[in-house]
């Protein structure tokens, strides 16, 4: 019926779209300005700050004692592991490793402290880092019940700098959650406030590869 | 609240519900400051993208070829959703809608829901219609939440308590949360970060042990199948992926045909919106996806007034619309009455141009608000894909005063004039034939300038009605032709 309406309101059946390539003028930008990788990295840890993220950089070498320290700086007991995050990362973890199994019920994850995890794709404009639910990332709901959420980015390789760019990397079958800094309201006199219902403490770890920079 | 056909039962026309609203001082406060907040932010966060104009024509265009093809995309987005492991339900009106979700709530023997923040199930009434049949659903937006909790009605598409100020919704909280279950923190303050606090801990339990999930979408992609849900606060996720069961309600004209189309729309929306680069979460699902998240999915595409719409070529345009809400935020009449004189879940210059072609105008509140405008323009201008509002309001004013062909509820119809209309026509008649005849124009422009000492305020006899809410311009000391043939046009300004 509802089918029947639209084409009556169109004035017929509309067949198939040939024209969507010439009606839509694409000369809008693929991104904003023209920077090298190390400015692109840049501009990513200053936008992911100025939504509140907190941001550290490191080398591959370092990574595992960077994991290690913020989890034991939040005092971590616990933390929510991922099936296949590459272990060297929370080798020097102390805290309990949690792995999340699909027969969990989600009131079994609210006691968890902190979650550890890779992310599919940061874009640089935006501050954004988006997660596809590959193994090294977890379900989905892995970085939304704890409080505290560690991302590591490996740079440059996964740092884009647009979103135009992110969604030519994402692939659209899997479930995405892109996250920019963490929870936040404007909901308050569209006053914006930090700190609603997913984590209340994003921190990203921007690990560079080594040899790069050089 | 919000009834089957979606009006505010027993709403007053606008200008009676307006007249009352610019009167209430702490309203209007709490909205100028949060207009005026986020209008300067919006400006700062567009400002920062050199292709913007370059954006809002493609947004404008993308939106415009998917509704001229819109039954070959719906049927391709059938296809992907059901291929992806979802079930697609079709809702021609708001009451198929409402039977539709509660046979799937009841199929799950579950008798309490948690809902995203969605304007199609505000728009049905879905709540009430769960409620009367023993399903509570828990809105989990920190703005739907004060407004459910507080027994109010929606005044902002983005931020439904816009009206409210932090000690009134503090109140609320202390008032209201233990009735719906964990009560807010002894002592609690009004600082915004204490009271998203409170919402925090009083919703957490309603997450983690709901079963059912409903919400709307901000896009449904037809290539693919993929929902798109733009939030901030979280409580979006939890809802989409904590819950064995979800149900989305989304309106026809959500759709984009590919993948590539949301490049445009979540660099426009979030901007748009909360002025920022990007909202803190967004969500997008294809079907259902083994051992994350729920694990059965229904989509309702709902019609409810959408394809009516659709046969106006004029008023077709509003169904562009992305629902950022940035046309309520410059609005000077919405910054002075509010959402809720406008009488809809659409308030505001895109709800003056939605809710009457939407439900029609025979009520009289659908027929004040094409009126509730000053055809400033400013909403236009801020519309990320260029939904000239000014253009619709005169088209549904005409057809207001004048009646002429409609579509409603699939058939086509010929609307009579709207009663109290007759000294508009009789002006617009008027107007037409001085417009026709210039020599008739210019004698009564220049007779009307020497004679404006003696003009009163309201106009006399059956034009009363008309000035009642109006002051008469005044009318200049020499009419604009006779000004620009002495000045030749302006040139020799100094004579």
């Amino acid at each position: 019926m509802i089918l029947g309406r639209v084409r009556r309101a169109l004035g017929g059946p509309t067949g198939e779209p040939a024209t969507y390539e010439t009606d839509i003028d694409r000369g809008y930008l693929r991104e904003h300005g023209a920077r090298t990788t190390e400015e692109t990295v840049e501009l990513l840890a200053e936008n992911l700050a100025d939504y509140r993220a907190i941001v550290h950089r490191c080398t591959d070498e370092k990574l595992s004692e960077v994991v290690m320290r913020l989890l034991a700086e939040r005092g971590a007991q616990t933390v929510l592991v991922p099936p296949e995050l590459p272990a060297y990362w929370i080798k020097a973890v102390d805290a309990t490793r949690i792995y999340d199994h699909a027969a969990n019920t989600p009131a079994e994850l609210d006691g968890v402290d902190s979650v550890v995890t890779a992310c599919a794709v940061a874009i640089a404009e935006t501050g954004t880092i988006v997660l596809d639910g590959s193994p090294d990332q977890g379900r989905r709901r892995v970085t939304l019940v704890p409080d505290h959420h560690v991302c590591v980015v490996r740079v440059p390789d996964q740092v884009v700098s647009s979103v135009p760019q992110a969604l030519e990397r994402v692939d659209p079958t899997r479930p995405l959650t892109w996250i920019s800094g963490p929870s936040a309201t404007s909901d308050i006199e569209l006053d914006r406030v930090e700190g609603v219902h997913g984590p209340r403490t994003l921190e990203v770890v921007l690990c560079e590869e080594d040899g790069w920079l050089q | 609240m919000s009834g089957m056909s979606g009006t505010f039962v027993g709403m007053p026309a606008f200008p009676k519900a307006a007249h009352d609203a610019v009167r209430n001082q702490t309203l209007r406060a709490n909205l100028r400051h949060a207009t005026h907040t986020i209008r300067d932010k919006r400006a700062r966060a567009v400002a920062e993208l050199d292709d913007w104009a370059g954006l809002r024509e493609a947004g404008r265009q993308i939106k415009d070829h998917a509704l001229r093809h819109l039954d070959r995309y719906l049927i391709q987005l059938e296809e992907a959703v059901q291929a992806a492991g979802g079930t697609v339900h079709w809702a021609a009106d708001a009451d198929e809608a409402n039977r539709i979700v509660t046979r799937l709530v009841r199929e799950t023997g579950e008798s309490e829901v948690v809902k995203v923040k969605s304007m199609a199930t505000q728009e049905i009434g879905l709540n009430e219609h769960l409620e009367a049949r023993g399903i509570h659903a828990y809105e989990t937006d920190l703005a739907e939440l004060i407004v459910q909790l507080g027994g109010d009605r929606p005044s902002h598409i983005l931020v439904p308590a816009i009206h409210r100020n932090r000690g009134e919704i503090r109140d609320i909280f202390v008032k209201e949360m233990a009735r719906w279950g964990r009560p807010a923190p002894d002592g609690l303050p009004d600082t915004p970060a204490e009271l998203a606090e409170a919402a925090r801990l009083h919703l957490r339990e309603k997450f983690l042990r709901a079963k059912v999930g409903i919400s709307g979408a901000n896009f449904m992609v037809a290539e693919t199948g993929t929902l798109v849900v733009v939030e901030s606060e979280g409580n979006g996720r939890m809802c989409l992926t904590l819950p064995e069961t979800l149900i989305s309600v989304v309106g026809i004209e959500k759709i984009v045909p590919t993948w590539r189309d949301l490049e445009v729309f979540l660099q426009t929306l979030p901007r748009s919106s909360t002025a920022e680069r990007m909202n803190p979460y967004t969500s997008m699902w294809t079907g259902t996806t083994d051992t994350d998240g729920p694990h059965t999915f229904h989509l309702v595409l709902l019609d409810n007034g959408r394809t009516d719409t659709l046969a106006d070529e004029v008023g077709r345009q509003a169904l562009r619309c992305i629902r950022c809400s940035a046309c309520l935020n410059v609005c000077p009449v919405y910054e002075r009455t509010g959402g809720h004189a406008y009488g809809s879940v659409y308030p505001g210059p895109i709800g003056a141009i939605l809710s009457p072609q939407l439900r029609g105008t025979t009520s009289e509140i659908d027929a004040s608000v094409p009126y509730a405008s000053s055809l400033c323009g400013a909403c236009y201008e801020v519309c990320p894909v260029a939904i000239d509002i000014p253009e619709v309001l005169v088209h549904l004013r005409e057809r207001v005063a004048e009646g002429g062909p409609a579509t409603r509820r699939g058939t086509k119809v010929r609307l009579k004039p709207a009663k109290g209309h007759a000294a508009e026509r009789a002006a617009m008649r008027a107007s037409r034939w001085l417009f026709t005849h210039p020599a008739a124009l210019a004698t009564g422009q220049r007779l009307a300038a020497r004679t404006r000492r003696f003009h009163p305020r309201t106009i006399p006899g059956p034009g009363k009605a008309w000035t009642a809410t109006r002051d008469l311009p005044t009318v200049p000391a020499e009419p604009f032709r006779d000004w620009w043939q002495r000045t030749n046009g302006g040139k020799d300004a100094d004579k």
